[in-house]
């Protein structure tokens, strides 16, 4: 049974070219980039190399790259590192309510610190009003994050519009942007904002790696406190296959984002998904915004059906999906996201999400439909509340 | 210890939240693409630079003018006065 792996924002293969850089590094060039012998100095110039690859995918320059470990540690910096740098100026911090959980829960940290926190509501399509952020801001607020895309339900925020609100008010302005490096165009300058987060699994690159661009100049304290390494901003030696990995795994990403037809066709499978999974089955909700959305996403809540049951059924088929939030499937909560957006506890429970990506087929997709449609079947032929709804 | 008060200088250097010892290092790099007779303004809320910048400029040959505390940082002025640093 082939298997046909639509769960791309959970992680993503790493390209053989990437495991090629990467594998020297381990053995070949072992050397502590700290270390004053040539070897070590050597090292350090790669990492700085592909500080430079990093940053070109993002528009940003190398010296406004941190490595860190994940998107998560990316997140947790940029928010700690600015709150932390900044509290003599204030003690307000603003994010949406929909965002990931390290951006949530660092600013729930700060909760307990006697920090006020804004959780910004969002519409039903999961995006924030800019003018309910304008209201939000007060002299006080020294932070707003608010995510490029949403991994649950793919919505895309209009950064543009918000940074420019907190470029007024001069209030530090950072996106989560995991869900989009790597599979749209993403360049901080035209996003306009301080600090932007991204993950290596997210674009190709190993589990392990991630990065944080900031504006130069701006002040942020660092999580992992060491020496001279990331220039004194994240102690700890350096992942240095990691960064190579991530480094090779951006200049990949950035080479097929420059061909729009790419982007184009991971749009048309997801269309073609969605288009198929709505004529085939009745009593679903598409979530997430119909058209400003990632183009590889598609997000449903299914009427009478568990997420996890529904996910252990493609499973069985070799077909790999998410509920949206491992968070909250593992611990049997309803998704924070759904709830934000309004969708019924009921029906959230019923969520699936496919991601796919430029390395899937339109033939996986046709199989995914028809799987899709035939476990929907079989599990409300099971369900309780589907006879108990049939029968109203 | 010496304070000024108003020195003017011709680059800032911001090491705020920056680990040690990144106040040794850098100084020397931005000294570099500065001109003879240029002042260099360092802010750092590191207290060991206090001892370790006015140090650093007599070992590397370069003029410590003083320092002046602010709100949330201390500025330490530097005078380029040797070439090729």
């Amino acid at each position: 049974m082939d298997k046909i792996y639509l769960d791309h924002a959970a992680a993503t293969p790493v390209n053989k070219a990437v495991i090629e850089a990467m594998l020297p590094y381990f053995d070949l060039h072992f050397a502590n980039p700290s270390a004053v012998y040539d070897i070590g100095a050597e090292i350090k110039k790669v990492i700085d190399e592909h500080r430079e690859r990093v940053g070109a995918l993002i528009g940003a320059k190398a010296e406004e790259i941190i490595f860190t470990s994940s998107g998560a540690e990316a997140n947790n910096l940029a928010i700690k590192g600015v709150v932390f740098a900044g509290q003599k100026k204030g003690n307000h911090i603003i994010i949406s309510a929909i965002e990931h959980h390290s951006v949530l829960n660092s600013a729930r940290f700060f909760e307990r610190m006697d920090y006020e926190v804004t959780f910004l509501p969002v519409d039903e399509y999961g995006l924030v009003d800019p003018d309910g952020l304008k209201k939000a801001i007060r002299p006080e607020t020294i932070l707003v994050s608010i995510m490029h895309a949403n991994n649950e339900i793919g919505s895309m925020q209009p950064i543009t519009e918000l940074s420019s609100i907190c470029r007024e008010k001069d209030v530090v302005f950072h996106t989560d942007a995991v869900a989009t490096v790597g599979n749209i165009p993403v360049n901080v300058h035209e996003l306009d904002v301080d600090l932007l987060s991204l993950s290596g699994p997210s674009l190709g690159a190993p589990k392990g790696t991630g990065a944080l661009y900031f504006r130069k100049n701006l002040r942020l304290m660092p999580l992992i406190q060491g020496g001279i390494q990331e220039n004194g901003r994240r102690g700890g030696t350096e992942n240095v296959p990691g960064i190579v990995g991530l480094g090779k795994a951006a200049e990949i990403a950035a080479q097929e984002l420059s061909h729009s037809e790419n982007i184009k066709r991971v749009q048309q499978m997801r269309d073609r998904l969605v288009q198929g999974i709505s004529a085939n089955v009745d009593r679903i909700k598409y979530t997430g915004h119909p058209d400003r959305r990632l183009p590889g996403h598609a997000s449903f809540c299914v009427e009478a059906i568990e997420g996890e049951a529904l996910i252990f059924m493609l499973t069985g088929e070799g077909i790999y999906a998410n509920t949206g939030s491992a968070c909250a499937s593992k611990a049997l909560k309803t998704s924070p996201v759904l709830v934000a957006i309004g969708v019924p506890p009921g029906l959230a429970q019923g969520s699936i999400v496919f991601t796919i990506s430029r390395g899937n087929r339109l033939n996986e997709i046709e199989v995914a439909i028809d799987t899709f449609s035939r476990a929907v079947k079989k599990l409300r032929a099971l369900s309780p509340v589907w006879k108990g709804h049939r029968h109203l | 210890m010496k304070f000024v008060e108003k020195q003017k200088a011709n680059e800032t250097l911001d090491l705020v939240c920056r680990m040690c010892p990144m106040h040794l290092l850098e100084p020397g790099e931005k000294l570099k693409c500065m001109k003879t007779g240029q002042v260099l303004e360092v802010l750092t809320d590191y207290d060991g630079a206090l001892e370790d910048i006015p140090r650093w400029c007599e070992r590397n040959g370069q003029e410590f003018i003083g320092i002046e505390e602010d709100d949330d940082c201390y500025k330490l002025y530097i005078k380029k006065v040797k070439q090729g640093e």
